[in-house]
């Protein structure tokens, strides 16, 4: 579904990124996990296009989209639900989840779209006519992921869903994440909280200063020493 | 009656500045810059009607009037709707990553290239803009009253605007594109949103406004120079600022009050004064509420 191959990302003088590798297969849920600074975040903005990559390449469904701009992507079949949630806070939930769907055209499939989110994250349909700045964190996160999931994605990246969220919520994250998996979207996620993630991802890549430190079944690596004692705090 | 009569002149004049804050609004919310050329714009925009009215087909009445004024307008419109794209493509837009100091001083070298172009071409000389309303207008009360056609077609043209760009900001795809931009910039991209396009369609939305703001300011003010429209585009700026800037209907809300002030000072306090007044509440609206009448108080995001 999605391969990374030999990427570097420069910002300035400062390689973010020194030829990093990977793949994505369709149906997997794939973790990337690494501490603060150690290029996750650049990761997945360089693979959805809002940063240019010096070298390497990013092939989404065998197609090169290395040089594809941002906008472009969405329609290709892949979203992006940002680090920090980025909702459109002035805007109601409801036209949140349009925005969605900006690329889309069919206006039935865009409300079987609607349907099938609010039948996701029904506290959304609650809210529907809210500003998605008064929602709660967690009913931001959501928001984002029923955003992404309205442009009908192939594949999804989740930056951080669970940030800043309390453990109930993060809980639910992580389940949504699960069903969002079952209902065939392949995901690639980013996260701090490695136990969680290795817990629902099929394989996991360790991300250390701009270079893939590990990489292997998610179950694995939950019993690597090393990875206990850097990222699971045993 | 005077009041009345004075009132009625400041909505006028303040509707025109409410068409000119919203060029300002519109760019400010989505482009996040101040873009101090639109001011000039409205200049050109003037000027080519001008060139308009007096070159084409000689005088004419009734319906051919109109047409006549419709096509000089439009064809204004669509001069300066490429002009402000242009000017967003060569000037601003090398610029998006620049400091925010770089882009104003670049506003404004473009709004004295503009005035520089004008006064190389008509020179320095004012030319007499003759009305684009030839209706007199309307007197009530046995003749107290008089309500000029200049204010009465301004105020309704500034009303048509206004709901139009309401309608459009709301329910149409583009509309929408531009309310996401001016909120979340990189959230648009990821929702496929084209930002340099969208950018450019309120350039050419702001701009296309700017020249029938023109026109129905130098219907009423027909001294028509290369400067007409700094002052304006200064006032209407402050407009913008004093509704909220970034908000349409602030920008409605400052017009109207920024005219209405204006003409009262005018005519109750001293013409010489009252663009210092206008200014003065200005600095007392910012003191007080600095993000303006309808402003959004900006969060930091946690």
């Amino acid at each position: 579904m999605l391969e990374v191959k030999d990427l570097v990302v420069n910002y300035g003088m400062i390689q973010a990124l020194k030829g990093i590798s990977f793949e994505v297969n369709e149906g997997e849920v794939i973790a990337l996990i690494g501490a603060n600074g150690a290029g996750k975040t650049t990761t997945l903005q360089t693979i959805s296009g809002m940063l240019s990559p010096t070298s390497g390449q990013v092939l989404l469904k065998g197609q090169d989209i290395t040089k594809i701009p941002g906008h472009k992507i969405v329609s290709l079949g892949m979203a992006h639900v940002p680090e920090g949630r980025r909702v459109f806070a002035g805007m109601s939930v409801l036209e949140n989840l349009k925005m969605g769907a900006y690329t889309r055209s069919s206006k039935t499939e865009i409300s079987d779209s609607l349907e099938r989110v609010y039948e996701s994250f029904p506290r959304l349909k609650e809210r529907q006519s809210q500003l998605a700045g008064t929602l709660s964190g967690g009913e931001q996160q959501m928001l984002a992921m029923g955003r992404a999931l309205m442009s009908k994605p192939n594949i999804i990246l989740m930056d951080e869903p669970s940030m800043g969220l309390s453990p109930i919520y993060v809980e639910e994250i992580f389940n949504i994440i699960q069903s969002i998996s079952k209902e065939g979207t392949t995901v690639l996620l980013v996260e701090q909280n490695a136990k969680k993630a290795l817990a629902i991802a099929d394989r996991a890549y360790v991300l250390e200063t701009g270079n893939i430190v590990l990489s292997g079944d998610a179950n694995a690596l939950m019993n690597d020493d090393s990875i206990k004692k850097a990222y699971l705090g045993e | 009656m005077g009041f009345l009569t004075y009132l009625i002149n400041g909505l006028s004049l303040g509707s025109v500045y409410a068409i000119i804050a919203l060029g300002y609004t519109m760019v400010y919310g989505i482009a996040k810059m101040l873009n101090f050329a639109h001011g000039d714009v409205i200049m050109i925009g003037s000027y080519l009607v001008f060139i308009g009215m007096s070159n084409i087909g000689g005088e004419q009445t009734g319906v051919m009037q109109v047409v006549k004024v419709v096509v000089c307008l439009a064809v204004s419109m669509i001069i300066c709707a490429i002009l402000g794209m242009v000017i967003e493509k060569v000037a601003y837009k090398p610029l998006r990553k620049a400091t925010n100091l770089a882009v104003l001083i670049t506003a404004i070298g473009v709004s004295y290239f503009l005035q520089n172009i004008a006064l190389l071409i008509f020179g320095s000389n004012a030319v007499s803009f003759t009305s684009i309303i030839s209706w007199q207008g309307i007197s009530l009360a046995g003749g107290a009253l008089k309500i000029t056609g200049n204010a009465i077609v301004t105020i309704i043209v500034c009303i048509i605007i206004m709901v139009a760009l309401m309608l459009f900001v709301q329910h149409t795809k583009p509309g929408q594109a531009m309310r996401a931009v001016s909120e979340d910039r990189d959230a648009a991209v990821l929702m496929g949103i084209n930002v340099n396009a969208t950018i450019s369609l309120t350039f050419i939305i702001g701009s296309g406004l700017a020249a029938i703001a023109g026109a129905l300011l130098c219907s009423s003010y027909p001294a028509l120079t290369p400067y007409t429209g700094s002052m304006p585009g200064i006032k209407a700026f402050t407009a913008a600022v004093f509704g909220g800037i970034g908000s349409i209907p602030g920008a409605l809300i400052g017009g109207l009050l920024l005219g209405i002030i204006e003409i009262l000072a005018k005519a109750y306090i001293s013409s010489q004064l009252a663009d210092a007044i206008v200014f003065a509440v200005l600095i007392i609206v910012l003191l007080v509420k600095p993000t303006g009448i309808l402003g959004k108080q900006i969060k930091e995001k946690v």
